[in-house]
């Protein structure tokens, strides 16, 4: 970071006219991004990443419901012949590494990664090149896994993984191993993002806009990416104790050998609790943005909703061995997880207290983002509500690892994260595109959601209850678990039906819909005072903050900041609590570097399957493309000059 | 008991919320408090949100007036206090109910050993004389009305005991013993699966837990624990003959004959048995036959490898199979 020592910008009025017009040529010139293939792979906007993040993920969305669909079809009658138990053991392992670690977690990052930047006012990512390996090493993980997945070495292990059945005893072959692999390269790119949000939020806020004046949005971004920084390392440690078991025979997990098979529960679900929440809180910030624009008043209660935010992070982190109630451990320890695991529905209990208060005082429009969100709250009570009972060790110990489960982390997911992510779709679809999703086919796609939603998971409770686990390819007829399983495959079909909705809808926006302006929804935030869809540069001026809903109090005559050179990248680096100017940061120029240095750790964590040689031939090769990313390119002369009057 | 009997018989008491122990019991009290609480909750909710969202609004007065929104403050606070409270209520309920569920069964227990396999389960009565063991396979006979001790060993993967209607569930660890224990109010078979996903066939390893009165059972374990019979017929010692001279004898044991092999289920006294195949089908002759040529086609990836058995030769074993009462 090259932070010149220049006078600090201060808030100036709104330019002139003539000025706007100089300063945009300038910019578009300094900030563009030519068509073409290769400023296509070398681009450090956080808008084009965020934007492939995001379709990458929805693919793997799509990808994932199919073979959910096709669990379905098998499950739909007893003893059915449409996947057998080797494919289908794949397949539900493939749904939930899928769903959990390419389509979830990367997705939530990357509209934190679009809409962070635009909501505090900054120009880009606090590093931008290092944002642009992490999705490129997401992509490598993704296609890596789906290419195993094709040659019939998709993982079959589950996503939790559990050894010993994950061990070199009990899966020889690859498909451990690609599990455990597949899910490093996830671990890196979501630590990216989690680095690149923390340090944006912190140091790149507009002028103005203190911490209590940020948006719930970049307050769940930030609490999420605190969440990915402390969860993600456990998992990490966890995959590669077993690759190392795999490979070169250590015995971390042999309990023959002095390991410990319930050790992996432990460094697995004190990640895998957290996760759930990683996927969660973002969600938090979507509903509260949409609740804000849609009821035209700021959300209730925003101090109260940025503590439980923060309180919901650290009790995330308290909960794990609710996932081991079954494996015997000792009573009065578990019932400090069953008190913690209650206690974190108190502040989501208060969140949802508050958006109903919000939208109760305010004027709802019945806009598709906020039939979304109702659905959200109904959906959401509804796993909460067996989150609460499954806290209970007693209980727990009956429909753990039943169908009961299936249906109420379905409900939380889906119903928590699901259905506010296709809201915020709804939501800023015009923003990203300029252009209108149709509102007609965008209700179609709700009440055919919500409706196969239900139809899908509510039966799953009661087949829990009679006796139905998880994770089997098949039923005896004579279980009678037949019927509900056709209703719910019934209902996957309506799920089915409305992703298509959605499908054709943005299709055909993109082509043909309304344009948007700026600010279609008469948005509280940041985002709606730029272009849409927003320029490379985000805003000519970096806006002023004067309150906590800017659009509103401030409107498009916002001060803003002047003085930042526009024939280079900078951008305003301000404090962390209160946001004041305090230097410039010179923003990199795109690179074909993190291309390459993702490509070389994808050739590190591949090889290494096959053979410990891999840390020998991956290591240099990255070192190298990583020499190269960091290898001194010269100053420029007004850097020069400014060295050479200080020395 | 015929196959269609026995499965009637399942399919009445299959359900968690259809307890037949007096720890299922709990749990089921415990459910039906956390529903009814739940679905008020639930409602009320709901219906604030409805209400808040289809209310009619009147000219109002600006949207952040004091007076309303000291209001707010006091709904959010009453309805965070409640959430608490339930919460309160819950988890002292919850740890009562913990509490009796572990508490200590006496020295009257039965113990029994049960040793999850990929993919079957192994049953052990153990006794201080060893002659007096006795090992079978997938069908856990118990007293109705005596508490049960379960000691619950993994000899590979995590497996999961749950047999829904007469106990919660626990896990089968490797290096990690685990122990549970059960009673069944009634005479029954309660039927049960494992719970941990443990490999491709975790879906056809499911047992029966079979509650017999006192006396029946004292009879059961006495004939279990004798050798199994000596083949009276011709037939029946042919069948003895094919089933020690092939590859039966590498993983399954016989008690009183040279078969000793510990790695498939102990089948001494398989006639006895209700199911084959971790209580996947009913044991007919048919099923038998079935899973002796052809295995893989009823449960793909069994450890057990399919057999080429000549016409007359199957005939024979299975007569014998079929002796072993």
């Amino acid at each position: 970071m090259s932070a010149a020592a220049a006078p600090a910008p201060v808030p100036q009025p709104p330019p002139a006219f003539e000025d706007r017009e100089r300063v945009r040529r300038e910019l578009e010139q300094t900030w563009d991004q030519p068509p073409g293939l290769v400023p296509w792979l070398t681009s450090v906007d956080h808008k084009s990443i965020a934007k492939r993040y995001i379709v990458t993920a929805f693919v793997f969305f799509v990808l994932a419901g199919l073979e959910a669909a096709t669990m379905r079809a098998q499950l739909a009658r007893p003893e059915n012949n449409v996947l057998g138990p080797d494919a289908y053991n794949q397949f539900f392992t493939m749904h939930g590494v899928t769903m959990m670690f390419l389509f979830a977690v990367p997705i939530m990052e990357a509209m934190g990664l679009y809409f962070v930047p635009l909501m505090i006012g900054a120009r880009n990512v606090a590093f931008p090149r290092l944002n642009a390996y992490g999705y490129w090493v997401y992509l490598c993980g993704g296609i890596f896994l789906y290419l195993m997945f094709f040659l019939n070495t998709g993982p079959d292990v589950g996503w939790f993984g559990y050894v010993p059945l994950s061990g070199p005893e009990f899966s020889p072959g690859k498909r451990a191993d690609v599990y455990a692999q597949a899910i490093t390269f996830t671990e890196i790119a979501a630590l990216v993002g989690s680095v690149e949000l923390i340090v944006t939020i912190f140091k790149n806020r507009a002028p103005g806009m203190t911490l209590n004046r940020m948006p719930l949005f970049v307050w769940a971004m930030l609490v999420q990416a605190f969440m990915v920084l402390f969860a993600m390392p456990w998992v990490a440690t966890a995959t590669q104790f077993l690759a190392m078991d795999r490979l070169i025979a250590t015995h971390f997990f042999n309990p023959a050998e002095g390991g410990d098979a319930l050790l992996w529960q432990h460094l697995f679900w004190f990640f895998g609790h957290p996760e759930v929440y990683i996927i969660f809180v973002p969600a938090l910030g979507f509903v509260s943005s949409i609740v804000a624009t849609f009821t035209r008043r700021p959300v209730f209660g925003y101090p109260v909703m940025v503590l439980s935010m923060i309180a919901t992070g650290f009790l995330g982190f308290g909960l794990w061995v609710h996932h081991m109630f079954t494996t015997g451990l000792p009573q009065l320890g578990q019932s400090f997880f069953t008190g913690a695991s209650m206690m974190i529905a108190i502040p989501s209990g208060i969140q949802i207290f508050c958006w109903i208060a919000t939208i109760w005082a305010g004027r709802p429009r019945f806009t598709v983002p906020f039939l979304f969100v109702l659905g959200f709250v109904v959906l959401f009570i509804i796993g909460g509500f067996t989150g609460v009972m499954i806290a209970s060790v007693p209980f727990d110990q009956q429909v753990h690892d039943s169908y009961f489960i299936v249906a109420h982390f379905h409900y939380v997911l889906i119903g928590g994260a699901v259905f506010p992510l296709f809201g915020a779709f709804y939501y800023w679809f015009p923003k990203v595109t300029g252009r209108m999703l149709s509102e007609r086919l965008g209700r179609w796609n709700f009440w055919l959601f919500f409706i196969g939603m239900n139809l899908t998971f509510f039966p799953m409770h009661q087949l829990g209850f009679e006796g139905m686990p998880r994770r089997v390819y098949t039923y005896l007829p004579e279980t009678g678990w037949g019927d509900l399983n056709l209703l719910a495959t019934l209902g996957a079909v309506t799920i089915a039906t409305s992703m298509l909705l959605f499908v054709i809808n943005v299709v055909k926006s993109l082509r043909a819909g309304l344009p948007a302006g700026d600010d279609p929804w008469g948005g509280e935030t940041l985002e709606w005072a730029t272009t849409s869809p927003p320029r490379h540069y985000n805003f000519e001026y970096p806006p002023v903050v004067e309150s906590r809903s800017p659009m509103w109090e401030s409107g498009p005559e916002m001060p803003v900041v002047t003085g930042l050179r526009t024939d280079v990248r900078d951008t305003l680096v301000t404090t962390l609590l209160d946001a004041e100017p305090d230097s410039k940061h010179r923003h990199p120029n795109p690179s074909i570097w993190p291309l390459l240095a993702a490509v070389a750790t994808t050739v590190l964590f591949v090889t290494l399957i096959f053979t410990p040689w891999g840390a020998v031939i991956g290591t240099p090769l990255l070192l190298l493309t990583l020499l190269g990313w960091g290898w001194p390119r010269g100053r420029e002369k007004w850097e020069q000059q400014l060295v050479e009057s200080e020395a | 008991m015929t196959a269609s009997g026995m499965l009637s018989l399942i399919q009445q008491s299959h359900s968690v919320l259809n307890p037949s122990s007096p720890q299922a019991r709990l749990i089921d009290r415990l459910w039906d408090a956390m529903y009814l609480v739940s679905v008020i909750v639930f409602l009320l909710v709901v219906a604030a949100l409805l209400w808040g969202t289809f209310r009619r609004r009147g000219p109002e007065a600006p949207e952040t007036d004091p007076g309303r929104e000291r209001s707010l403050t006091t709904a959010v606070s009453i309805a965070t206090a409640l959430t608490v409270l339930i919460l309160f209520g819950f988890l002292i309920y919850d740890v009562a109910v913990g509490r009796q569920l572990t508490r200590g069964f006496g020295k009257e227990a039965l113990q029994i050993r049960v040793i999850g396999h990929q993919w079957w389960w192994e049953v052990q009565y153990r006794d201080s004389i060893p002659k007096n063991w006795a090992t079978t396979a997938n069908e856990i006979h118990i007293p109705a009305g005596r508490p049960v001790a379960l000691e619950l060993l993994s000899n590979d993967v995590i497996h999961s005991f749950w047999p829904p209607t007469i106990s919660q569930k626990r896990d089968l660890i490797p290096g990690k013993d685990n122990s549970l224990w059960l009673q069944a109010d009634t005479p029954g078979v309660y039927r049960g699966q494992c719970a941990e996903y443990c490999g491709n066939q975790h879906a056809k390893m499911g047992f029966l837990v079979i509650a017999d009165r006192p006396d029946s059972f004292a009879s059961w374990l006495a004939r279990q624990r004798d050798t199994a019979l000596t083949p009276t017929t011709a037939l029946t010692r042919r069948g003895q003959e094919v089933f020690l001279a092939s590859t039966c004898v590498m993983c399954h044991a016989i008690s009183g004959t040279p078969a000793g092999s510990r790695i498939g289920p102990d089948l001494t006294h398989l006639a006895s048995r209700q199911t084959i195949a971790a209580g996947t089908l009913p044991n007919t002759r048919g099923n038998l036959a079935g899973w002796i040529v052809n295995p893989q086609s009823i449960k793909p990836g069994t450890r057990m490898p399919p057999n080429q058995l000549d016409p007359n030769d199957l005939q024979a074993l299975l007569a014998y199979l079929e002796s072993l009462k």
